[in-house]
Parts: structure tokens; C-alpha cells; sequence
């Protein structure tokens, strides 16, 4: 790609950027709808565990270090079905606008229009999860001192590349299926909560479960991090799960962007790109 | 790739404008319900093996009822649509292997004017420009053309859904314009809007086609329209071409270009069956 090819790609990168800015912009009363839902639902799950405390279910067990270890997959999960929604909301909402023909008539790569919409998701997931994360803390008055928050984040760095990847991946659906597309993304989000081990570990499923739960980022990114805020495990412990997030970053992206690639030629092909008219 | 304003214009001169050959198109339409309780397919042809010449420079009208293919035509050459038959070419580029190339040389005005409706109109051309490379000095052209459009200057920053349909239609043609096509795909551009912005759409088309190195499609229902604007008028029935010269040929021994098309097709251009393409 030649250096003008590539400074024409950044500029549409950061018109993707800026579109996406600009619209959060104009909903920002939503986005504060949404914001509080998040925590309603982080808080619901921290107050879960101070409520087996409460009533002695709990037994001898560490109650603390349980609702850490709730919290942390609630936050995480908070962050990570934020993105899968924004994305595929994106493709969706362009279909709904009309707007979306206008953007695949463009002389963009398709990589630098998803690409473009990810990092924002991203971007603005981690946002708004620092500020539950925040509220949190303070609320439950969660004990990090068995913590290492560099390895944490380190982790979630890392996944961020996977997660680019099934941001793509779900973005496909509506692509596929212009009335419900949207509906099966949130189908998808139940399976990866269902195996992915967000509020237990992996290990009490049912094996067929947990073999689907093997192939998922987000297994080893909920376990990673919680060794990290419940054992203290450093960076150089986590490597081994590092190193797989990033290997299926590099994996998932590439044939996310090819079969959304796919879909694109089908609904091509069939007319179904176009909303109505 | 290249940006648009880089864009070699060497095909440009020595290929037409656009080149059908054999295009076709059907579309498949499955009725609902579970598969067993279905009925068959039904097919729809929306264009026949089409075979068309557009030299470049000039504006070519497509006239014909809704259903009768002119959609269909504009999105295949638009690279929105595959074509299942044939080869379509713009500038000596494919539309289907070379679509880069393509989109790089075209711009679309579609009936309905498709933005982000909450954001401005600035907003939305900000993106257009950024997609297309074309961001320096986008307001002031931006800025000039819906002046000359007669769209009030305060109406650049307020939201798309507080203006009128005939005001967003004049950002839509200030978009295409704003990215300097070689090709402008205009489709059904004056449809629904009231007679004073029709005239105010009219004179801007008639300005490109005396003042600026464009080609330009436009499909029509109004046949005063193409028959004011138009080099060329193809009249088009059921997917083919029923007639194809300029409106001087067409319209000999003082008929109206109505009249023209009721002979050509056996039905009034008022008499629309429902959109199919």
C-alpha cells in the first residue's frame, strides 16, 4: 500500500472515529440511560455476594474474595457485551438510517470501517467501565491488596485484540438478517456468558459446555484476570494466556474481516443490502 | 489506493463512461413461515441482459416506471449490487473485480436522502469528505454548493431531522459533490420534493453539466425533467431497453416525450406498478 493509499485510509479511520464521537454526542442522555443500567447490574451482582454473607449461606468460604471474584466477571462482562452491542449496533443502526449503502460505496477498505467502529467500541467501553469500576470500589470496598492491577490490565490489553475480532464476527448478523440480526447478537452474548465463565468457574459445566468454552477469549481473559485481583499473579505468570489472546487476535480478526466479506457479497447479490427503495 | 482527487483520469478518456454487457439481474422473493408451510419461490426478473454505452461526459436519463429496473441499474453500477449475468464497467473498470476503482470515480443522490438524522448536516458531509480524502476546504464548498442550492445558512449545523425533505435532499446533492465524482448516479434526485427545490436541484444539475467534467445518470419519472436536461434518454420496460437517442430523436414530429413513452411501452409513466428493484 502505497503512503498516500495508507494516509486515505487513516483519514477514513478517523471519520469512522468521528462519526461514532459524534453520534454518542447527540445521544448522550441514552448513553447515561445506559450507563446506569450497567451499574444497576454490576451493583445487583456485588450485593449478591454481601447478601450470602448476610444470611450465613456462605459458610466458612471467603466472602470477600468471592465478591471480588463475582465482581470481577461482572465488570468484565459489563465491558465486554458493551462492545459486542456498539459494534453490531453500528452495522445496524446504518441499516436503519439508510446510511449504509453510502458507506460501503465509499473508497474505504471494509478492514478500516470495522476496524474504525471497534476501536471506538473499545475506546468507549473501557470509558464507562473505569467509571463502574470506580463506583464500585467505593461502594463494596473491595479488597485489592492481594492484586497486581498492572498484570490485570496487561490482560485486558490483550484481549482486546480477540475481542476485536467477535466484535467484527457479530457484526455479520445484521448484515445477514436486517430484521433480527441485532437479536441474534444478543443470542450469541448469552452463549459466550453461558461458557465463558463469567460468574463460576468453567470447570463446574457440563463437559460439552466446557469444551465450547475452550475456543472462547473470554475464558482465558476472566481467568487471567482473576488471577491477577485474587492471587497476585504477575505478568510473567499470565504469559501463557497473554500470548493465546493475542494468537487469537491474530486469528479471529483476519477471518472476522473475510467472512464479513462474505456476507457483504451476499447481500449483494441478493439486495438486501438496501433497506427499502 | 489512491484518493479521489488522485485519482488517474487516464481511463477516463479512453473508455466510456459506463459499459453494460449482458448485464442481468433477478431477485428471488421466499414467503415466511417454517420451512415445511412454505410456498415456492417466486422470481423477478429486474433487468434482461442489458447492453449500454454512456460516453463520458453529458447526462444520460433513464426514464421508466417504479419496477422497471432503473434501481437496480444505479446499485449495480454504484458496486452495491452484483450483477448475476454480464459485465458492467465504469471508466474501463469493472464494477464487480474492480470495485476500488470504481468507487473511487462515482457518487450516488438516491431518492431518499440517507444520513445520520440527529447529526447535522456539516457533520454528516465531514464524514462523506473524510471517506472520500476530500476534507480540505470542505466547509467553504460545502458551504457554497447549498448556497447555491438555497439552503439557509443556519440550517449547516442544526440537526438532519429539523429539516424539510427538500433541504435534506439538497445535502445529499451537496455530499456528492463534495467528493467530485467523474460518475454521478442520480436516482429519482427531484422525486417528492416541492416545485421550488425542484427547480433549485434542476439548475444545480444543469451547472454541472455545463461547467464541470462529470458524467452524469439520472433516472427520472419526470419526463419534462429528462427532457430538459437530458443528452440522452433510455427508456426502460419490465428490465430492457425499449429506446435509446437523444430527446431531439426520440420526440420527432412534435410529440411529447409522453406520448413517446406510451407508444415505447404501452402504459403512462403514471402508471407505476409497486417497486420491486
Amino acid at each position: 500500500m502505497s503512503t498516500a493509499a495508507l494516509r486515505h485510509e487513516l483519514g477514513a479511520f478517523v471519520g469512522f472515529l468521528e462519526r461514532q464521537r459524534n453520534l454518542y454526542r447527540r445521544f448522550w442522555a441514552w448513553e447515561a440511560v445506559w450507563f446506569v443500567y450497567s451499574m444497576v447490574s454490576v451493583m445487583s451482582i456485588g450485593y449478591l455476594a454481601t447478601g450470602l454473607a448476610a444470611t450465613g449461606i456462605g459458610g466458612g468460604i471467603d466472602l470477600r474474595a468471592i465478591q471480588l471474584y463475582l465482581l470481577a466477571g461482572s465488570m468484565l462482562w459489563s465491558y465486554l457485551s458493551l462492545v459486542f452491542m456498539e459494534v453490531a449496533y453500528a452495522v445496524g443502526w446504518e441499516r436503519w438510517e439508510g446510511t449504509i449503502e453510502y458507506t460501503f460505496m465509499a473508497p474505504v477498505k471494509r478492514a478500516t470501517h470495522l476496524l474504525g467502529i471497534c476501536v471506538f467500541s473499545v475506546i468507549y467501553g473501557l470509558a464507562r467501565t473505569a467509571v463502574v469500576v470506580a463506583v464500585s470500589l467505593l461502594v463494596f470496598h473491595v479488597d485489592l491488596s492481594h492484586a497486581d492491577l498492572a498484570a490485570a490490565g496487561l490482560v485486558l490489553a490483550a484481549a482486546t485484540v480477540p475481542l476485536i475480532g467477535l466484535g467484527i464476527l457479530i457484526a455479520i448478523l445484521p448484515l445477514l438478517a436486517p430484521e433480527k440480526g441485532e437479536q441474534m447478537s444478543t443470542a450469541l452474548q448469552g452463549l459466550f456468558l453461558l461458557v465463558s465463565g463469567v460468574y463460576y468457574p468453567v470447570s463446574v459445566l457440563p463437559l460439552p459446555l466446557q469444551a465450547v468454552g475452550v475456543l472462547s477469549p473470554l475464558t482465558y481473559t476472566l481467568s487471567a484476570i482473576r488471577d491477577a485481583l485474587l492471587h497476585r499473579a504477575h505478568a510473567g505468570a499470565l504469559l501463557p494466556q497473554i500470548g493465546l489472546l493475542l494468537l487469537m487476535g491474530v486469528l479471529l480478526i483476519p477471518a472476522a474481516l473475510w467472512l464479513f466479506s462474505l456476507a457483504e457479497r451476499r447481500a449483494k447479490r441478493l439486495g438486501t443490502l438496501k433497506r427499502s427503495g | 489506493m489512491l484518493t479521489v482527487a488522485e485519482a488517474t483520469p487516464v481511463p477516463r478518456r479512453t473508455a466510456p463512461a459506463v459499459e453494460l454487457r449482458g448485464v442481468s439481474k433477478r431477485f428471488r422473493t421466499r414467503p415466511g413461515g417454517p420451512p415445511w408451510r412454505r410456498g415456492p419461490a417466486t422470481e423477478k426478473t429486474a433487468l434482461h441482459a442489458l447492453d449500454l454505452e454512456m460516453r463520458a461526459g453529458g447526462i444520460t436519463g433513464i426514464i421508466g416506471v417504479n419496477g422497471s429496473g432503473k434501481s437496480t441499474l444505479i446499485r449495480i453500477l454504484a458496486t452495491l449490487m452484483v450483477p448475476d449475468t454480464g459485465t458492467a464497467r465504469v471508466f474501463g473498470h469493472d464494477v464487480v473485480a474492480d470495485a476500488d476503482a470504481v468507487r473511487r470515480r462515482i457518487n450516488r443522490v438516491s431518492v431518499e436522502a440517507a444520513f445520520f438524522k440527529e447529526l447535522s448536516p456539516w457533520e454528516n458531509l465531514l464524514y462523506a469528505a473524510r471517506l472520500y480524502g476530500t476534507v480540505d476546504d470542505a466547509r467553504p464548498r460545502a458551504e457554497s454548493v447549498l448556497r447555491r442550492l438555497g439552503l439557509p445558512a443556519d440550517a449547516m449545523d442544526r440537526p438532519m431531522k429539523q429539516l424539510s425533505r427538500g433541504q435534506q435532499q439538497k445535502v445529499a446533492i451537496a455530499r456528492s459533490f463534495l467528493t467530485t465524482p467523474s460518475l454521478l448516479l442520480m436516482d429519482e434526485p427531484t422525486t417528492g420534493l416541492d416545485p421550488h427545490s425542484k427547480r433549485d436541484v434542476q439548475r444545480l444539475i444543469e451547472v454541472l453539466r455545463d461547467e464541470r467534467d462529470v458524467t452524469i445518470v439520472l433516472c427520472t419519472h419526470d419526463l419534462a425533467e429528462a427532457e430538459a436536461l437530458c443528452d440522452r434518454i433510455v427508456i426502460l420496460e419490465a428490465g430492457a431497453v425499449v429506446a435509446d437517442a437523444p430527446p431531439a430523436e426520440l420526440c420527432t414530429s412534435g410529440q411529447s416525450l409522453e406520448a413517446v413513452f406510451l407508444r415505447m411501452t404501452g402504459h403512462s409513466i403514471g402508471d407505476d406498478t409497486e417497486e420491486r428493484s
